[in-house]
Order: structure tokens, then sequence, then C-alpha cells
């Protein structure tokens, strides 16, 4: 196309596409006489018109424009900020909304977010996250802007502002299970972590120098990850339970934690064995060749010159390893590991949805959060050096 | 300095060297020539035991050093190959530190000898002492490899096909710079090239290798003028025989002590070759020749350069 296209941004055009068409048809909310009932919807108009509520139309404003600006860096950052605001002022409102639906209502009433407020939320980041694409920002100002949506969230969190919604409700009547489910889950991944780096790195280390080594490991661990983690579990629980009655007394047993650290170790094994090999593998031959001609020992030629330069690709095995523990180790609740899939399947059963939130927010928040530390730090990693150049990172 | 007895290495079935002695002299500048698979490298690696032989012995100032801990070895030798091998995770001043660090010198000495090493090799310090390789240039890059080889002070330096993959101003340069190394710190070189206008350059000596066996070894005037052979006589090539032949000789060694004449005087330390191509361009036939020191140093008539002690192939 050679004229000037009509719409800049065809990407933000259907994100405030979508943004529009939430606000008007979708219910921003959901308001029930109890949790097992399902809501009357209550539609974003209503909420905003709670005083101060019209503050979320500036932002709102200006992701509805973005499409049709030129996408200078000033729009751009716009975009950034508006996208930031708004998904921070939607949660807000949701919860002022909540609190005042809640005082004329019985204690049992129960205000859960609606399909619109998913949508637009969703829409908000997407625009957000294209518009910081479009700026070229590097993974620490990313990390920054992300941990500003988050910070302005929990200080509406904190100041008890969207306690009447429905998953706070949730949250309020089992503070103690969600705490400990909250630090078992840290602890499931944590302990599935060590093993992992103790057996992966060196069985890396080796799979890369011997081409044998190689041709043994890396079937059984492919084949590893395509068992789903339900079978697994289920796999592990017959000989645990067999061991546990062998030895009775080791803390051993066929369901909770044990057979869930064991499956997550598994599973964590691929990427960490592999990236390691890669990395180690992407060491130039003149360089390995440098290091012994200068009389390095082996061991220095490892620890001083191969690792570092493995790092970065190490660093990306390690980010995809801990972003899928934190996932699967949601699904180790079914063998009784407990962690936020707990809160999860117990919300499941029950029908409740704002119970599987409690649950699935913080692991998906978990998760990103995870994602986004391990990015900045394969970016810190590389950036001085120049290393890798021109090479992904698996 | 390093001498080898009766070495043979073998890899598999092919004898990459076969039954070689040779002694390379305290402060020579030995280079060690062939075609690909000639066994020079081998032969080159050797010497620092980056390959074991299989029979044979290698003494280096006297030690055999199959006794010796390869590392240890390794660190008192500088090395330096064609494909450079920096460490691209460390700044240059890391990269010429590398063995003076193994060796557990103090921090202020490491740095006045990277500070003199990169003077030394026309790297102005303030510019690259911290930048990466990745920043460099092919010859940059090169000249970093050849301090980082030098930084110990080694009193031999093994250098493998060094300037092979330079453009040929680069090369040219590098070979210069190296030159005025060797002759001012006396640093034993032994210099694996397939160039023989690089070797004539170069060398004290030429050591010429062809299927894993020592050829000849013999002065670069000597492999001009009495070539052991068509492999040698190959390796010379035919074609600018002449040329070649009067690179190998001085201005000093021809021009007649005769009193100066008008003109810009030519150096006598440069080769013949040169004063040749400047007497073309100057449309002469008599350079006026000066020394070192500036002074006039004679006469050089082309009559005497076609006229030499040469036998030709």
């Amino acid at each position: 196309m050679t004229a000037p296209a009509l719409v800049p941004n065809r990407v933000a055009l259907l994100l405030a596409l979508f943004l529009l068409g939430a606000a008007f048809a979708l219910p921003f909310l959901g308001f029930a006489p109890n949790r097992l009932l399902s809501g009357k919807p209550i539609p974003l108009a209503a909420a905003l018109a709670a005083p101060w509520g019209w503050a979320l139309l500036l932002p709102g404003a200006v992701l509805l424009a973005a499409p049709f600006l030129r996408p200078s860096r000033a729009a751009l950052a716009a975009s950034v900020a508006a996208g930031a605001l708004f998904a921070a002022g939607l949660v807000g409102l949701a919860g002022e909304h909540a609190a005042r639906l809640a005082a004329d209502a019985s204690p049992a009433a129960r205000a859960s977010f609606g399909s619109g407020f998913w949508v637009m939320l969703a829409a908000a980041l997407l625009a957000m996250a294209d518009a910081m694409r479009r700026l070229g920002l590097g993974a620490a100002a990313r990390l920054a802007v992300g941990a500003a949506v988050a910070g302005l969230i929990a200080l509406e969190l904190v100041a008890g502002r969207l306690d009447q919604l429905s998953i706070l409700k949730e949250y309020a009547n089992r503070r103690d299970v969600f705490a400990d489910a909250l630090l078992r889950h840290g602890v499931l991944v944590l302990a599935a972590l060590l093993p992992t780096l103790l057996v992966g790195v060196p069985l890396g280390v080796l799979a890369q120098r011997s081409a044998r080594v190689g041709r043994l490991v890396f079937p059984v661990l492919n084949i590893v990850q395509t068992i789903p983690s339900i079978a697994l579990f289920g796999l592990l629980m017959a000989p645990l339970a067999a061991l546990a009655a062998l030895l009775p007394g080791y803390g051993i047993s066929g369901v909770g934690p044990v057979p869930a650290v064991i499956a997550l170790t598994v599973y964590s094994l691929l990427p960490i064995v592999r990236n390691t090999a890669v990395g180690l593998d992407g060491v130039p031959d003149s360089v390995r060749q440098a290091a012994r001609g200068m009389g390095m020992t082996p061991r220095q030629i490892l620890l001083r010159v191969e690792a570092p330069l493995a790092l970065p690709v190490f660093l990306s095995g390690l980010r995809i390893t801990l972003v899928q523990a934190v996932g699967l180790a949601a699904v180790a609740a079914l063998i009784g590991a407990g962690g936020l899939g707990s809160i999860m399947f117990q919300g499941l059963f029950a029908n409740a949805l704002d119970l599987v939130l409690l649950g699935a927010v913080p692991v998906i928040l978990f998760a990103v959060a995870t994602d986004a530390l391990l990015t900045v730090a394969i970016a810190l990693a590389t950036r001085s050096t120049g290393w890798p150049t021109g090479r992904s990172a698996v | 300095m390093i001498a080898f007895e009766r070495v043979t290495k073998r890899f598999g079935s092919w004898t990459a060297v076969n039954d070689v002695s040779l002694t390379v002299g305290e402060g020579e500048f030995l280079v060690l020539i062939g075609s690909s698979g000639s066994g020079k490298s081998t032969l080159l690696r050797m010497m620092n035991r980056l390959i074991v032989p299989e029979s044979g012995s290698i003494r280096v100032e006297g030690t055999d050093i199959a006794a010796l801990r390869p590392e240890e070895l390794r660190r008192r030798m500088g090395y330096v190959i064609q494909s450079v091998g920096l460490f691209p995770h460390w700044t240059v001043e890391r990269n010429i530190a590398t063995v003076p660090v193994l060796l557990g010198w103090p921090k202020a000495r490491v740095r006045d000898r990277v500070t003199e090493l990169l003077e030394l090799l026309n790297l102005d310090p303030r510019r690259f002492r911290s930048a990466y390789p990745h920043q460099l240039s092919g010859g940059q890059q090169q000249r970093v490899g050849v301090a980082r080889a030098l930084a110990a002070e080694p009193r031999v330096l093994l250098m493998d096909e060094p300037f092979s993959a330079l453009d040929p101003i680069t090369r040219g340069a590098l070979q210069g710079e190296l030159a005025a190394i060797h002759r001012d710190t006396g640093t034993t070189v032994v210099f694996v090239t397939h160039d023989m206008d690089e070797a004539l350059t170069l060398a004290d000596r030429i050591a010429v290798m062809d299927h894993g066996r020592l050829v000849q070894t013999a002065t670069p005037l000597e492999i001009l003028t009495h070539p052991a052979g068509d492999v040698v006589r190959d390796l010379v090539g035919r074609e600018d025989w002449g040329l070649k032949r009067l690179s190998v000789e001085t201005v000093g060694q021809r021009a007649r002590p005769e009193p100066t004449i008008p003109g810009a005087p030519f150096p006598s330390a440069a080769p013949l070759h040169r004063a040749l191509s400047e007497m073309v361009a100057r449309g002469t036939d008599r350079l006026p020749v000066m020394d070192e020191g500036g002074r006039p140093a004679g006469v050089l008539h082309l009559a005497d350069l076609v006229r030499g002690p040469a036998t030709s192939p």
C-alpha cells in the first residue's frame, strides 16, 4: 500500500473493538444472592455512575483513539500508560461497585467478575503489551510496567477497596488455607528445582561431551515429556506405595508431595538437560582450543569459559522449567500434594467459580512473574558482552 | 630451545608426522611450511602437548615435556591460532590477562603488562582496554590474540597460521609488528604457514614439511637457491622466483660504497624487491641509500640487482 493507511495500527483497532463491544454488550459484574446461584448481570454503565467512576473513561478514550494515531513514541507511550491505568482502574471500579451493591444486600450475596470485565481487562493489557513491543522496550522496562500495574492493583487490595468482590470473600473465608497453599505451591516448585539442577546440569554436560550419553538421555526425556501429567502422577502412585510398604517410617507415600516432586523433577529435566547441552554446544571450538592452548585445566575451561558462555541458553531452559513447574504443580493437588491446585479443584467440585479463580489467578501471576524475572536475567546475562550474537536461545 | 628427536604421530592409519628430528635454536624465528595435511600444524601442537607423540621425544630447554604437567608447559608458551579464539564474554584486558591471572600475578603487575602490550601492538589502551571482542575488527582481534600470547613473557611463541584469515594490508602490518617484537624481545618463534612469501619475509630458518616428513630445513636464501627437490621448488613457485630471490636480501647487502646522489634516500634494511619496485616507480637505475640512523650508506645500482650471486632453479 502506498497511500497512508486509514488505520495505522490494526492490532490496536481490533482490541479497541473488543473493548467497546465488551463495555456495551457484556455484563461487567454478576450479582447473586449467594455463591451457588448464577448472578444478575450488571453493565459497565451502572458501575461508572459511582463517584470518580467516570475517571476510567479517560484511559478508555485513549485506547479507543490509539488505532487512528500515527505511531509516534508519544502516542505509543500514551497507549502503554492508558492500558496500565485502564486495567488497574477496571479492577478498582469492580471493587467499588461490589461494595455499593453489598451495602444493601445480605452478607451471603456475591458480586463476581462478569465476562465483560475479563474481555476488557485482556484487551487493555494486550493493547499495553502491543504498544510496549512497538516502542521496543527492553526486558527490564517491560518488567517495570508490569510491576506498576501489579502495584496499583495491590494498593487497591491492601486498602480494602476490593474486599466485597466474591473472590476476596472466598479468600476471607479461607485465609489460612490460602496462605498455606501458596507457600506449599512455592515449596513444591523449589523442591523439584533442586534435584532437577543437581541431576540435570551434570547430565547436560555429559550429554554434550559424549554423543553416546546424548543418544541415551534425550529420547528418554522426550518420551517423558509426552506423558500427560495426570498419567505420570498415577504411574508413580503404585511403585511409591509399594516402596512405602517396604520401608515404613521414611515419610514415603504413593500420594502427597513426594510423588508430586518426583513427577515435577522428571518433567523439569528435559529443558534443563537440553539447554545445558545446547548452550555448551554453542561455545565456538576456537575458544575452547585457545583456552586449552593457554594452559587452562579442563575444570577451568568449563567454569571460566564454557559455563558463562552457555549461561543465556541455560537460563532460557530454566525459564521454561520454572513456568512449566508452576503450572504442573497445580495438577499435583489431585494426588494430595496440596498447593494452589487444591483450592482450584475444591472450587470446581463445589461449582464455585470464584473459588477456582482464587486458586488460578495466583498460579497465573506466579508463572508470569517467574517468566518476567528470568527474561530480565537473560537480558542482563547477554547485554554487555553481545554474546550470543545473532543466535536465538531455543 | 626445542629439540624433536625421531618424533612420529599417527591418527588411525594416517601418519601425520613421520620420524621427524628438528632443533629450534634459542631466539630463532622458525617457519614450518607445507601444503595442508603435510603435518606442520601437528608438529606445532606437539610442542605444547595439545597432541602427544606416539614415539620419539620432545625436549624444551632440556626437559622432556612428557615429564611436565601439560597446563604448566602451555602457560610458559604463547599460543596464537588462525581463528583467534578470544573469549567473547571477557574484555580485551581480561583476555590479554588470561595467562598472568592463571599464574597468579598481582593485579597491578597484570594491569601494567596489559597496557604495555596494547601499546606494543598499536592498540590505544584507552579505547580498547574495556572493549569486548565482538566490537573489534578481524585485525584488531588478532592483535589482541598476539598480545594475549605474549602476556606472561613466554620464552617461546607458537603461532598456527595466525595471519592467514586477514586481508593483505592487515597481514602485512601484523607481519611487520611481529618481526619487530621478535627482534626486540628475542623470543623464540615457531610459526606455521602455507604462504611462502610470508615464510621468506619472517623466517630465520624455514622447515619444509611434506606428507609428515621434514624435506628441507634451511635459511630463506638456501631454500630459494638450493631447493631440495620438487616439493620445495613447487612451494617456492617458478613464476616470480626472481622477485622472491630479491626479497631475501637487503638493500645494504648490494649497495656500492659510493658518495650519495640526489633524490630521496632509501632505507638499507629494506628488501631488494622493494628497491626494484622503487626504481621502476621513479624511472631511475640508481637509488641513494641511508642506514637506520638516516646517514648516507652508498648507492644501489640496478645492474647489481640482476648480477648478484644467484643460482636459478
